[in-house]
């Protein structure tokens, strides 16, 4: 169980990206959070695991504030928050296994990383993961060789490898096709399933969105101004979100979307 | 193609219109500099030498000519020498300009308010004074010999090569680091998952640039006594021995051009 | 399960090598230990100097703490003058050679013969370090800094164009055909259709270049080239540390506000 209270962060410009979030994530839940742009959803992400260190309001996973941590159970902390992210983020110089194995990092020692000594079990687990996703084949490439839903699968193995109790995705399919942004959500909402895993999905496509969960959160400048299921997301409620618009279009293009997908 | 060339001229006449005055004033100022400069140069010049040169250029040439070719048998330990002081020059020089960059980056350092500034002043200071001038300083201090040429060596080069390599760090794509600190990595693992695969390119290419320019430097210092081919080369020509001077100076050029032709492998075959 | 995967369970992994052929891998890594036991072996360094050295390392150190420039002020200023002197002039005079000779050495527009001679131009001044090439110009010009001037215009030739040149090959082709196709003489051509296309970056490697040009005049006087080399080795020889410390201070300032001045200059030009 994720639990976010009055969590506000202020950055140092004095642009208020949050002001008093409040959010409750149980397990095994994914949870879209949808807005504009600017909207902060991508600074509510990296506050839960104090990328951007929040201003004020707590942070609670599992019952552990992790708003009041010190460095060394920050680190400890994050372990179980696994993080998926827009441009894939993978080292590129690496290959595709260190990639994965860099998930562990948190449970191995220096040395044991920097001389690539990973335990047996961790290897295991980083191949088992890379089949899951269709890529073991692939495990010793360069991760600069491979195509961008390739890269995002690795970027989920390194997120899953790490073991965690809840994933947080920053825009997992901005820089993808259509086709593979689906494949790659559906992908991370099964994985969820499998593993009863909690997740925190920020998107900024809303047919995507209402596709795969169960949960979507609006948030508009910095507040939460929807909660609710994908398909209480009316014209009104996106007008409240994004502004004066034509939603029809979009809503309906969720519809067909369905259609076809039940049709495969 | 015609719009270009009207745009090109459009671009000058904007530019004479508003600047023309300043242009001129800069040509003014800068034309009175140099005769200003020349004046200095040639007063102090005895002319006469001046237009003896072509003859003690001609004297010079026909002495030099042909090189004394025996003379080889006592190069090869100066050129060595000077191999030894350009790669463990280098070597030591990145084993310190690397924790250098890394506290001088605006992304790395401790602290900006203070460490950063004193590993700026490394590398200014570092990259301020010829390597013939700290040779000189050296040779000064610890003795004349091959020692103080190799200290001369890695002095000069901590900077030059920090500088580039903290550049180089400072240019890094942040978001691979986020991933790895999200993954619960420690700093140190950080470094070693996030930021060191990235500038590693760099710091070879560094590294072999820095290579190929101090086995040039290497091979003058012996004229202040830091060891090296150098030393033979101020020796004949204290004892005006023209055919040696021109067999060193063939011997220099050639391991620059091997010098830059292996540099050029190296970096084809990193990058 | 699949049988890719069934083939890497269980079994350990290693980073993949960056050198393939594991014989070649082993010939580096030994030959590389071989050469370093070799050459640091062949260093015969005389501790007992180099520790008695490192007292006057100290002093030497100390000295920055409270640099003379009083006592020699004279010899510093003119030392400095004619190191500014000596750079400025050779930077002028350099650009003025390198543009014809840059010219002449791009590929794309100079004919076979023109190329190749000033391509050998280029070749020898980069290959020559510049204090051999101020060793042989003062036994030929005698000591001053004249003899210092000729080498860095001559060393500043190499480098611009060097880079002119480079600069001239990847431009914009079609520039340079338009200003053909109006009819235009290959002096207007070279005029109107490739110098303004190349001024902006020309005037940034050459303020970079004075920059460079200071710092080696610095050394020049080393040899009897001029500049504040020699001041600076006068004052090396007599021990005094005081003076030395006050002349190399000198020579990091005036090399930052260079530094400074050329960061500001080509940040607006280009």
């Amino acid at each position: 169980m994720l639990r976010l209270e009055k969590l506000t962060k202020v950055y140092k410009t004095g642009d208020k990206a949050l002001s008093d979030v409040n959010l409750e994530v149980p397990k095994g839940q994914v949870l879209a959070l949808i807005g504009p742009s600017g909207a902060g959803k991508s600074t509510m992400i990296r506050c839960i695991n104090r990328l951007v260190e929040p201003t004020s309001g707590t942070v609670t996973l599992d019952g552990v504030e992790i708003s009041k941590l010190g460095a060394g159970g920050l680190r400890r902390e994050r372990r179980r928050m696994g993080m998926i992210f827009q441009e894939y983020a993978l080292v590129e110089r690496l290959s595709v296994m260190e990639n994965v194995l860099s998930g562990r990092l948190g449970y191995v020692g220096f040395w044991r990383s920097f001389l690539r000594k990973f335990p047996q079990s961790d290897v295991d687990e980083a191949f088992r993961l890379l089949d899951r996703v269709g890529l073991v084949e692939m495990a010793d490439k360069r991760a600069d060789e491979l195509s961008g839903g390739q890269r995002q699968r690795v970027g989920i193995c390194r997120a899953l490898i790490q073991d965690p109790s809840v994933l947080l995705v920053d825009e997992p399919t901005a820089s993808l096709d259509p086709k593979t942004s689906r494949q790659i959500m559906r992908l991370i909402v099964e994985l969820c399933e499998e593993r009863d895993l909690a997740a925190i999905v920020n998107i900024h496509d809303v047919a995507l969105a209402q596709m795969f969960v169960s949960r979507v959160v609006g948030l508009e400048k910095g507040t939460v101004v929807f909660d609710g299921a994908p398909e209480e997301l009316t014209e009104d409620v996106l007008t409240r979100i994004y502004g004066q618009e034509d939603w029809s279009e979009t809503i309906q293009k969720v519809e067909d979307d369905d259609e076809e997908d039940a049709a495969k | 193609m015609a719009i270009s060339t009207n745009d090109g001229v459009k671009v000058w006449q904007r530019r004479d219109r508003n600047g023309q005055l300043k242009l001129w004033a800069m040509w003014l100022v800068g034309t009175a500099v140099f005769m200003w400069s020349w004046q200095q140069i040639s007063s102090v010049t005895t002319w006469a030498f001046f237009w003896d040169a072509p003859r003690i250029a001609a004297d010079i040439g026909g002495r030099a000519v042909p090189p004394r070719w025996s003379y080889m048998d006592q190069l090869w330990e100066p050129l060595w020498d000077t191999l030894n002081i350009a790669t463990l020059g280098t070597v030591m020089a990145l084993m310190m300009a690397v924790p250098v960059a890394f506290l001088a980056a605006r992304n790395t350092t401790p602290s900006a308010m203070f460490i950063r500034p004193i590993a700026l002043l490394i590398i200014v200071s570092s990259r301020s004074i010829n390597s013939l001038i700290w040779a000189l300083l050296l040779v000064k201090i610890i003795g004349p010999g091959i020692f103080a040429g190799l200290i001369a060596i890695a002095i000069r080069s901590i900077g030059f090569c920090a500088k580039l390599l903290y550049e180089a760090i400072e240019e890094i794509d942040e978001a691979q680091v986020e991933a790895i600190t999200a993954t619960g990595a420690s700093r140190w693992q950080v470094m070693a998952y996030g930021i060191v695969p990235q500038v590693l390119p760099a710091f070879a290419g560094i590294s072999v640039f820095r290579w190929d320019i101090n086995l040039r430097e290497s091979t003058v210092l012996g004229l202040v006594g830091a060891g090296g081919i150098g030393l033979q080369l101020q020796g004949s020509l204290n004892t005006l021995a023209w055919p040696q001077v021109s067999l060193i100076l063939i011997i220099i050029l050639l391991a620059v051009i091997v010098s830059e032709w292996v540099s050029a492998k190296v970096r084809g075959a990193i990058i | 399960m699949s049988a890719a995967l069934d083939a890497r369970v269980g079994k350990p992994w290693k980073k993949p090598p960056f050198i393939a052929s594991s014989a070649l891998r082993w010939t580096m890594i030994i030959g590389s230990v071989i050469y370093l036991v070799l050459a640091i072996g062949s260093f015969d360094v005389n501790w007992a100097r180099v520790y008695r050295g490192l007292d006057r390392g100290w002093q030497f150190f100390v000295a920055f703490t409270h640099p003379d420039f009083v006592s020699r002020a004279g010899e510093i200023k003119v030392g400095m003058i004619e190191s500014v002197v000596m750079a400025l002039a050779s930077t002028v005079v350099g650009i003025a050679v390198s543009i014809p000779i840059g010219l002449g050495a791009a590929r794309n527009i100079s004919v076979l013969p023109i190329y190749l001679v000033c391509r050998a131009i280029v070749a020898i001044s980069r290959a020559l370090n510049e204090i051999v090439v101020a060793i042989l110009l003062v036994a030929i010009f005698g000591f001053g800094p004249l003899a210092g001037f000729l080498t860095l215009s001559f060393a500043t030739i190499g480098f611009l164009s060097k880079l002119l040149a480079e600069e001239i090959e990847d431009m914009d082709k079609v520039q340079a055909e338009a200003v053909r196709a109006t009819g235009a003489t290959w002096l207007q051509r070279y005029v109107f259709g490739i110098l303004p296309q190349v001024i902006p970056r020309l005037i940034g490697l050459s303020i970079y270049r004075l920059d460079i040009n200071f710092r080696e005049s610095a050394v020049l006087g080393i040899v009897g080239a001029g500049g504040i080399g020699a001041t600076l080795n006068t004052s090396f020889d007599r021990y005094e540390f005081d003076t030395a410390a006050a002349i190399l201070l000198l020579i990091i300032g005036t090399v930052m506000v260079l530094e400074y001045l050329s960061g500001i200059i080509r940040a607006r030009v280009q």
